[in-house]
């Protein structure tokens, strides 16, 4: 082949090759800008914060408040994360600290294996197990009835499926922590415990922080298996055990049937332009922060 | 010291790597057909100096290269360089072996294939020369098919050398090339660094003074970016002018 | 610490038990081997198999397109552009990001290019939705196992000559047990992903023929059938999601097989 053609193909690709990086750095743009072009015309009809603080949810007489929506959503990522951090905290320092170099190999793999199951098979979970032995067992302790699609079955569901990206992240996390410094704090006679607590864990709140705010932004935007056991009634939850109903399953089960309603399809895609952009700033920054700790190692 | 045509003429080169100045108004030349060595502690720039010769350097985001390398009377830092037709000229063999993840046969073979040799017969001619050119062919000559990987890495630093050699360079960089090697294989790169002395300019760069005085014609004495001191073997390492250069020779700074 | 480790792993297991134990009860070989048939959704006979061929052609789209776009990023990240580079780090951000982006907003998003280019619900409009969320899945795992790919290896096929374009060839070689590894990885997302495709692909009983018809697909039946108040027909949602679980667990075990094997010659 002759040299030219070589350079040929070289230049070529790298135009194509730069084309496609800028393309799909451009897809964000994109996304962004399509899901805001889709609902302009319902900010123009309301004012930004009328629309997230009215719970007044009636497509038929063109008023769209978010506010119950958004509630049910803070609802079960809430619920998620305070059962999925402390759990996924404990389970990453076991795993990076103490656990025999066996049983990791073991564990490791297998939580890897959960965050590979689909999320249409963790809702059909909910619905065999969570969902009866809350209706049935753990909510008649506290109110007098709830079917069990409530706010803590989408809450344990999710926190189910953020396991496996929290202790992920948390381990990288503690991997970047030198050994010596753990050694240091060892030979000064610390016990395994207190050099965990105090040099371990001091170092790496950083990237506890960014776990924690990726796996709010994994379950604020969990669609199905939340939808399907978190009972889907549009009103302000007043226990764990009652219905709520968060952004992404508003948008599933009710695309397709509101063409005939502009508006309905504009206040659609502002739900799904709420969830992109708060999603987008969460993941960034803690991209950022994870980023730095990388670099510092 | 300068020479009348050396094969490289470095002129006023300065280097920053992220705002640090690396290489200090090097001024050198490379005589033809001699094997020169760089000497000096590690960080003194050595290695840099090395690979601003085939551009390898300013593969690295903020990195600033001001002035020339003339290769054969050529500044490689022109406009209109080809930076791929100028590598080609110049042999690397880098301080650990890095075979290609193909087999020991592909791996001679694939710089003549890119450069336009694709009949299998001239490829065996080729691969069968550069094997033993490099004493590796009775080892591997059973087995060319296998993968390089699994050689020992005596045996890939010397595969290094030959698939280097298969593109009909005329510069040899080596940087530490035996900083990996057991004492057998290292010999064994030196005796062939010896060979090479009469078709190729060998540029090596090394911290073992007993290698440098085994194998150079010429040496450079480099410290804090700056060439201290150049000249003949004998002259740098046994009486040695400037007073940087006794005391690192003598061993009392490293 | 232990107990923490042990509900985590547990709920692993746990999962896998439930939808074992269901889905085994009402699994039959006519629900792998059939499409449904007149009354399937009452209760009458037939499969899901349109469901399982539609996720398959949906994956298997999704992932080849994602490889065209993803490889040639990865590599102009890693080998074209200087090394940390501005659009370099921009470029993995994104891909950090847009992994993080949920599948119901590709779904919305998909939609309304979809609108916008005039297409109706079909095959095509699923697997163009399904690979924007498979391509970031793509790219950071093939960046990961490329740029751990020492650097020398690029000194030396420049050294020899090689351009660029000759170099990430090598480099890809190199990565043949990463990308494959990458590619298991996304087919297991997009296979059991539902929110992207539930405005995108539609759903119909029959097997797609092209491009432009709506499918079904598996996380949808699973999703439809378990809605449905008849009981033969729930339990048939418990054998499908035994059916993708079953898929999936064999793709991420496969995944797991690949990148622990090394290829011949990597060094």
């Amino acid at each position: 082949m002759s040299y030219k053609i070589r350079l040929l193909k070289d230049r070529l690709s790298a135009n194509i090759f730069l084309e496609l990086s800028l393309f799909s750095i451009l897809t964000v743009v994109l996304i962004g800008y399509g899901l805001y072009y889709k609902s302009s015309p319902i900010l123009q009809q309301d004012t930004l914060w009328h629309l997230l603080s009215s719970t007044e949810w009636k497509p038929f007489k063109n008023e769209f408040g978010f506010f119950s929506y958004i509630i049910g959503s803070l609802a079960v990522t809430g619920i998620a994360i305070i059962i999925a951090l402390p759990l996924s905290l404990l389970c990453a320092i076991y795993i990076a600290e103490y656990a025999p170099h066996r049983i990791r190999q073991i564990l490791v793999p297998l939580i890897d294996l959960l965050s590979g199951i689909p999320p249409v098979v963790y809702g059909v979970w909910g619905v065999l197990t969570i969902v009866p032995y809350i209706g049935d067992h753990i909510a008649p302790h506290f109110v007098d009835y709830s079917s069990g699609y409530c706010a803590l079955a989408g809450g344990i569901v999710l926190a189910v499926m953020v396991f496996p990206l929290i202790v992920s992240i948390l381990l990288e996390v503690f991997d970047t922590v030198p050994k010596e410094l753990k050694e240091a704090s060892l030979s000064l006679g610390a016990t395994e415990w207190e050099t965990t607590r105090k040099v371990v864990l001091k170092k790496s709140v950083p990237g506890i922080i960014a776990a924690t705010v990726l796996g709010i932004s994994r379950a604020i935007g969990e669609t199905l298996a939340v939808l399907m056991v978190c009972g889907n009634l549009p009103m302000i939850p007043h226990s764990l055990f009652d219905s709520v109903y968060p952004l992404p399953a508003l948008i599933a089960n009710n695309y397709g049937d509101m063409m005939s309603i502009p508006m309905y399809e504009s206040a659609l895609m502002l739900s799904a332009l709420i969830l992109f952009v708060i999603i987008f700033i969460f993941n960034a920054i803690s991209r950022l922060i994870l980023y730095r700790i990388e670099n510092r190692s | 010291m300068t020479f009348e045509s050396p094969h490289i003429r470095v002129k006023d080169l300065n280097v920053h790597i992220g705002g640090n100045h690396i290489l200090k108004n090097i001024n050198i030349d490379i005589p033809d057909k001699k094997l020169t060595s760089f000497i000096g502690p590690s960080g003194c720039g050595k290695t840099t100096l090395l690979k601003t010769f085939n551009r390898l350097l300013d593969r690295n985001k903020d990195v600033q290269i001001d002035g020339q390398v003339l290769v054969d009377g050529e500044n490689i830092y022109g406009k209109d360089i080809e930076v791929t037709s100028m590598r080609q000229k110049m042999g690397l063999l880098s301080q650990r072996p890095f075979p290609l993840p193909m087999s020991i046969y592909d791996n001679i073979a694939y710089g003549p294939r890119l450069h336009g040799t694709t009949k299998k017969k001239e490829l065996d001619v080729l691969v069968e020369h550069y094997l033993t050119a490099t004493g590796l062919w009775d080892e591997v000559k059973d087995r060319l098919n296998g993968s390089a990987a699994r050689l020992s890495i005596g045996q890939q630093q010397r595969l290094c050398l030959a698939r280097g050699l298969a593109v009909e360079p005329e510069i040899i960089l080596g940087d530490e090339p035996t900083s990996a090697l057991d004492p057998i294989s290292t010999q064994k790169i030196e005796e062939l660094f010896l060979q090479l002395k009469d078709k190729y300019t060998l540029v090596l760069v090394t911290h073992i003074l007993r290698q440098a005085r085994r194998l150079s014609d010429y040496i450079a004495f480099l410290y804090m970016g700056e060439i201290i001191e150049f000249g003949p073997t004998e002259d740098i390492l046994l009486r040695p002018k400037e007073k940087l250069t006794q005391e690192y020779v003598k061993g009392y700074i490293s | 610490m232990i107990l923490a480790t042990l509900i985590i792993a547990g709920s692993l297991l746990m999962i896998l038990y439930t939808i074992a134990s269901k889905g085994m009860q009402s699994l039959t070989w006519d629900i792998i081997s059939k499409v449904p048939e007149g009354g399937y959704y009452i209760g009458k006979g037939g499969g899901i198999l349109n469901a399982i061929i539609g996720s398959l052609y949906i994956s298997i789209g999704a992932t080849v397109l994602g490889l065209v776009i993803s490889i040639p990023v990865v590599l102009y990240v890693n080998i074209y552009a200087k090394r940390n580079s501005w659009l370099a780090n921009i470029t993995r951000l994104t891909f950090d990001v847009l992994f993080g982006i949920p599948s119901i907003v590709y779904g919305a998003f998909g939609f309304t290019i979809m609108v916008y280019f005039g297409l109706r619900a079909s095959l095509l409009a699923g697997i163009i939705t399904v690979t924007l969320l498979v391509i970031p899945i793509l790219a950071r795992a093939i960046d990961e196992v490329i740029r751990l790919a020492p650097t020398e290896l690029s000194d030396a096929t420049y050294a020899l000559g090689a351009t660029r374009w000759e170099t990430s060839l090598i480099f890809l070689r190199q990565a043949i047990p990463g990308i494959i590894t990458a590619i298991l990885l996304s087919f297991g997302r997009a296979i059991g992903d539902a929110a992207t495709v539930l405005f995108t692909a539609g759903y119909t009983d029959s097997i797609p023929t092209s491009l432009g018809q709506p499918t079904a697909t598996l996380p949808l039946a699973i999703f439809f059938q378990l809605s449905s108040p008849i009981e033969e027909v729930q339990n048939r949602a418990y054998a499908a999601a035994l059916i993708l679980t079953f898929i999936v667990l064999i793709i991420s075990l496969s995944a797991k097989y690949f990148s622990k094997k090394l290829s011949k010659h990597k060094i």
